[in-house]
């Protein structure tokens, strides 16, 4: 009965540090060494966890040991085990990054406080079993990343985040009503408990409208197609450890709780519900596309990666087959760690050069060889080259879509790796090649090494996720399994 | 009962869509007060207005209110308190930056910072 509680420490660890580090406001070194201290344990618990969760099964805990149904339940299947764990890898690597780049007065200013209680938030959300209980788990996450796109108050960090601001509370203000409405339907907010209720009434037409509000609200955090508007102007507004963190997790949440629902809840009317969404993913790929070719500016080609990637898992989910979900599970993950290392790799591009727009770059591999190769394995992994990560992620989605016979929705998954990977080599030939266009900024070397090294180390990562595919293939498919199959996780919450 | 509320929320969701579109940032901010208000009350008449008895184990009482609704409106009226207070700081060092609060003056992209 004691082991049960191990998926509640990657949520609550981050939290305690979060609340000791606002007692030592302004010993900044404290604060970076409890930060990395508070983030290895909870990378040490969350690897415990998925050796937990791989050997006895999916964990639940339900708080005040009230039984399953009435207390809010926590679950822990591979899935968000796996997603709490790379959650808190790329978060490790990006603080690392940070200590060189977001400056002492940030640091002074409940910076690494604000990223923990976000931790905590994300890894809440993805953990939770319940479906209020994860609305509150948002708002945990939404009100630290206020705090961090706004934090250091520039004028345009300022402008950008009254806008993401307004574009999230009414966002949650739609979740607290959706909520709602599905309750006055089942009853209940335990999400085991809801599907077992939608199954019974054999989801009539009332439900789909719910399944389409909750992609409305998971859609605007997410940002798939019509919803993605807010995005670019924001993520580009605060530095880059910042733009790294939101890129890298917070559109997943959304991709994450979208997944969670549709695979959970609304399996009943898939020719509606899931046809969809599998438009609408599709449309976000080509949007992102449209948005990654149209830019000189390298954090706007990036940023519109995110939503390519967010069409493509998503895609991965509207097939509803084992292949489709097991690969939208292992391009997720994927997708965090590159993104995570390609916002960083540009953040050190930007900060060699002194510039983000690509037409003022060139010539940088004659003076930084290490950075542009970096980069190009980066950039190889995003599009999806065999061996790296990208690659196995897209063939079973594609695999799925032919299994269903999505053969256009496949088609166009496949264009989008050619235009992914134009975007990003766009940036390598820009910046790497050609002649120096202006004189580089005088830039410490020193500081130059530390940046560097959080960059390799989350490429490296990457590879080895992409090579480690064979070994990893286990993990995976527990995490598809219970995708695919409601009743695992059902069975696994209501048991007692 | 149940109608009366729903229209009272329909009219609360107008009037916050009408604040949330207008150009001044302080209404905007007024206008999801009143979205958060309208959700709440929202959550409260899904539950289900029935229930004379408050929701405490006695016997010979069956006729219980239902509870969790009104946990729920706890815990949101909180949370849409705390990122009010928040929104409205945040304005207010933007308007000091920004010496507007129009909202069509904070356009913006890259080019016309």
């Amino acid at each position: 009965m004691n082991m049960i509680n191990l998926l509640l420490f990657p949520i609550i660890i981050p939290f305690f540090f979060a609340m000791i580090l606002l007692f030592f406001k302004e010993q900044v070194v404290v604060q970076r060494v409890l930060t990395l201290i508070g983030l290895a344990l909870s990378l040490v618990a969350s690897f415990w966890l998925i050796a937990t969760v791989k050997t006895e099964g999916i964990q639940s805990v339900t708080l005040g040991s009230w039984p399953a149904p009435f207390g809010i339940t926590m679950v822990s299947d591979m899935f968000s085990a796996m997603l709490v764990t790379t959650t808190i890898i790329i978060t490790f690597f990006v603080v690392v990054y940070s200590f060189s780049s977001i400056g002492v007065e940030r640091e002074r200013f409940f910076y690494y406080p604000a990223i923990l209680f976000m931790i905590t938030g994300i890894n809440g959300a993805f953990t939770t079993g319940d479906i209020f209980n994860m609305f509150v788990f948002f708002e945990v996450l939404l009100i630290a990343s206020y705090l961090l796109i706004v934090l250091g108050g520039e004028k345009r960090q300022l402008r950008e985040s009254i806008k993401y601001i307004l574009v999230n509370v009414i966002s949650s203000a739609i979740f607290v009503i959706t909520v709602a409405y599905l309750y006055s339907i089942v009853g209940t907010l335990n999400m085991a408990d809801i599907s077992v209720k939608i199954a019974e009434i054999n989801q009539p037409g009332i439900v789909s409208v719910i399944a389409i509000l909750f992609l409305i609200v998971f859609g605007i955090k997410g940002a798939i197609f019509p919803l993605y508007f807010w995005l670019p102007n924001s993520y580009a507004a605060p530095p880059i450890p910042v733009l790294a963190l939101f890129g890298a997790l917070l559109t997943k949440v959304g991709v994450y709780a979208i997944t969670r629902t549709y695979t959970l809840f609304f399996v009943h009317d898939i020719g509606f519900t899931h046809q969809f969404l599998m438009i609408l993913s599709l449309l976000t790929i080509i949007a992102g596309c449209i948005g990654a070719l149209a830019y000189f500016d390298v954090k706007q080609i990036i940023i519109y990666n995110i939503i390519i990637a967010v069409g493509v898992i998503l895609f991965g989910v509207a097939q509803m087959n084992t292949s489709g979900l097991e690969g939208a599970v292992y391009y997720l993950i994927h997708d965090m760690l590159i993104k995570g290392a390609l916002f960083v790799l540009i953040g050190i591009i930007i900060y060699v050069t002194g510039t983000s727009n690509l037409r003022q770059m060139g010539g940088l591999i004659k003076t930084h060889g290490t950075l542009g190769w970096t980069y190009l394995i980066a950039a190889f992994g995003l599009a999806g080259i065999p061996p790296l990560s990208g690659f196995i992620g897209k063939v079973l989605i594609t695999k799925g879509a032919f299994e269903a016979d999505h053969v256009i929705g496949s088609i166009i998954i496949l264009a989008s790796s050619l235009v992914v990977l134009l975007s990003v080599i766009r940036i390598f030939i820009y910046a790497f090649w050609g002649t120096q266009k202006n004189d580089l900024p005088v830039r410490d070397s020193r500081t130059y090494r530390q940046l560097m090294f959080p960059a390799v180390m989350l490429v490296l990562i990457s590879v080895a996720y992409g090579v480690g595919t064979e070994w990893l293939m286990p993990y995976m498919t527990d995490a598809a399994n219970v995708l695919a199959d409601p009743s695992i996780y059902i069975n696994a919450v209501l048991k007692e | 009962m149940e109608l009366i509320l729903s229209i009272l929320i329909g009219i609360l969701f107008t009037a916050a869509v009408y604040l949330i579109l207008s150009r001044s940032l302080l209404k905007v901010i007024l206008g999801t007060g009143l979205l958060s208000h309208g959700a709440h009350l929202l959550i409260l008449t899904m539950g289900g207005l029935g229930g004379t008895a408050p929701p405490v184990l006695i016997d010979g009482v069956t006729d219980f209110a239902d509870p969790l609704p009104q946990a729920l409106i706890l815990t949101a009226i909180v949370i849409s308190f705390g990122v009010t207070a928040v929104m409205l700081v945040m304005a207010y060092r933007m308007y000091a930056v920004h010496q507007t609060d129009n909202m069509n003056e904070l356009r913006g992209n890259d080019e016309h910072d």
